[in-house]
């Protein structure tokens, strides 16, 4: 799904929770997925120039488990590691998002290429 | 393969009614937990469905691959056999015991049958035996699969019976905590007594820790995530019953534990009620008033 | 798009917060509460998120900065409400609520107002979360 103004931020923490509520999620764990989702979906926004965010409900023997995978082409991120430390201290920036996307997640991936874009893979598993 | 299983196919077919007798009869032997009509029921139901089903899968598949397609209405039976099985207490052994007891009989008709081919019944015997075989491991495992979810859910259970919270006084909440604390068991009672939290109205939370042997960085962790939530939500958290080797420990860990501690529970209620604006009065002696 | 409103009550601001928003919105009620403070001259703000099933960074940046303005015009902002599930998550997170007191319903979140206002205390001396 696309993920290009704050409405669709909206609609992805939206599609997000019914996927996790259809996976079997407890109410918390829905909580940290759907708030990670619109850490990154907000980032995709407002950093990446918009992008799109796909939803996977996975199933692995009893474990089931929510994957999204958000796009951009954006400028991406020069220093991913510096992203992902600037704590709250940084005010606006990227660190608040990234850092505690990745806090709430079981799985969390980004891979990120100056000038060409980002792509953020996060996962929570029960 | 199709060929050879024929024989044996044929002769259970033919003589199936007598088999089925001898089979159940010997099950009813062996049967150690009482004579239960309905489960004597279940029990001669569950043998004519695998007598049906072991012809049926046998003729239509042509491998006695039993993970096959062809097989998966046996699979469907054993299934439920272990699963009735398991949920009725039966140990795996007695359970696989249902597949196995068939060879008895099963080899006597045989005998009985081919005696006069030695080669033939020698064959037929061992494709049985093999094929019982496969079946009744098939069994074990489908049991094994039902016990885990079993034990599974009385964890569940057994998780959410120790973690009470009472309500001490108006307003003053509890938690007393017993046993080792592990991640998932900390995570419940860290739910529940949050959640407990909006519906008693309380501002103020006790978690005793008398109970608990030893906390390490994790179980401190997550006790400073639990208090920092209530915090959130409008409640305070005291601490109580911190033994002096656990207050060693997380001085030695470095934890900077942020919430107000006292050695008891009961200096912990008086805090608390104090908080809450009560008092506590001596009424044989009027004059002094409690703290 | 949508307004969220605000109610007085003497000299308090009252917001709850019903729907999901989206940062426009937030942005919009934190322009909108700084604004009103200084024509009611409340003394105090009480924010309902009894009804939000999610407090993200961005979120709680604005209660953090709804506190902070409004510390400045000398009021004392109460946030109401938070759900386990959102408070449990929070932490995770690791977003810290500055100078944001918190109670668990209104009627608490009022008496704890008024209490600071009485008390003339200033509302970062007390209880940090």
């Amino acid at each position: 799904m696309p993920v290009r103004s704050s409405d669709d931020v909206v609609r992805a923490r939206q599609a997000v929770r019914k996927h996790a509520i259809a996976a079997g999620f407890s109410l918390v764990e829905q909580t940290k997925i759907v708030t990670a989702a619109s850490e990154i979906a907000r980032n995709t926004v407002d950093h990446g120039g918009g992008g799109t965010l796909r939803i996977e409900v996975l199933r692995e023997g009893p474990r089931r488990g929510v994957r999204l995978t958000f796009v951009d082409q954006g400028p991406g991120i020069a220093d991913i590691s510096q992203a992902l430390a600037d704590g709250y201290t940084s005010a606006g920036g990227m660190g608040l998002g990234l850092g505690g996307a990745r806090r709430l997640s079981n799985e969390f991936e980004i891979t990120s290429t100056p000038g060409r874009g980002t792509v953020v893979t996060l996962g929570r598993w029960i | 393969m199709v060929e050879t299983q024929s024989v044996a196919l044929a002769l259970i077919g033919k003589h199936n009614d007598s088999l089925l007798a001898d089979w159940i009869g010997l099950q009813q032997q062996v049967e150690t937990r009482g004579v239960d009509p309905a489960r004597r029921t279940q029990m001669v139901e569950y043998s004519r469905q695998f007598l049906h089903e072991l012809r049926r899968s046998a003729e239509a598949g042509q491998s006695d691959d039993i993970t096959g397609p062809d097989w998966a209405p046996m699979r469907e039976l054993l299934d439920s056999v272990s699963q009735a099985r398991a949920t009725q207490g039966y140990s795996a052994g007695a359970t696989a015991t249902f597949v196995f007891s068939l060879k008895e009989p099963l080899f006597e008709l045989l005998r009985r049958e081919l005696g006069r081919n030695p080669d033939q019944l020698a064959e037929q015997t061992w494709n049985a035996t093999r094929l019982l075989d496969r079946l009744g491991l098939y069994t074990v495992e489908a049991y094994q699969t039902t016990r885990e979810a079993i034990i599974g859910r009385q964890q569940q259970e057994l998780l959410e019976l120790s973690t009470p919270v009472v309500e001490l006084w108006e307003g003053i909440l509890a938690l007393p905590l017993i046993g080792t604390l592990d991640s998932a068991r900390t995570q419940i009672v860290m739910e529940s007594l949050l959640q407990r939290i909006v519906t008693s109205g309380a501002e103020i939370a006790i978690i005793d820790i008398t109970g608990v042997p030893t906390v390490d960085t994790l179980v401190a962790q997550h006790l400073i995530k639990t208090v920092s939530a209530a915090r959130l939500m409008g409640a305070d958290c005291i601490l109580s019953g911190i033994r002096p080797q656990i207050a060693q420990t997380i001085v030695h860990l470095g934890l900077e534990l942020n919430v107000v501690s006292k050695a008891t529970m009961a200096d912990a209620l008086g805090l608390a009620l104090r908080r809450t604006g009560k008092a506590i009065v001596d009424r044989s002696r009027p004059a002094e008033q409690g703290s | 798009m949508g307004e969220i409103p605000i109610l007085r009550i003497a000299d308090c601001l009252l917001v709850s917060i019903q729907v999901d928003m989206h940062d426009q919105l937030a942005l919009a009620l934190q322009d909108d509460l700084t604004r009103r403070i200084v024509e009611d001259r409340a003394r105090g703000v009480l924010i309902d998120i009894s009804a939000l099933d999610l407090v993200d960074s961005f979120i709680g940046r604005m209660l953090n900065n709804i506190a902070a303005m409004s510390r400045v015009l000398d009021a004392v902002t109460v946030v109401v409400g938070m759900r386990p599930e959102v408070a449990i998550t929070l932490v995770e997170l690791g977003l810290a609520l500055t100078g944001v007191r918190t109670a668990l319903n209104v009627d608490k979140g009022l008496a704890l107002i008024r209490g600071a206002i009485d008390a003339n205390q200033r509302p970062d001396a007390r209880r940090k979360i």
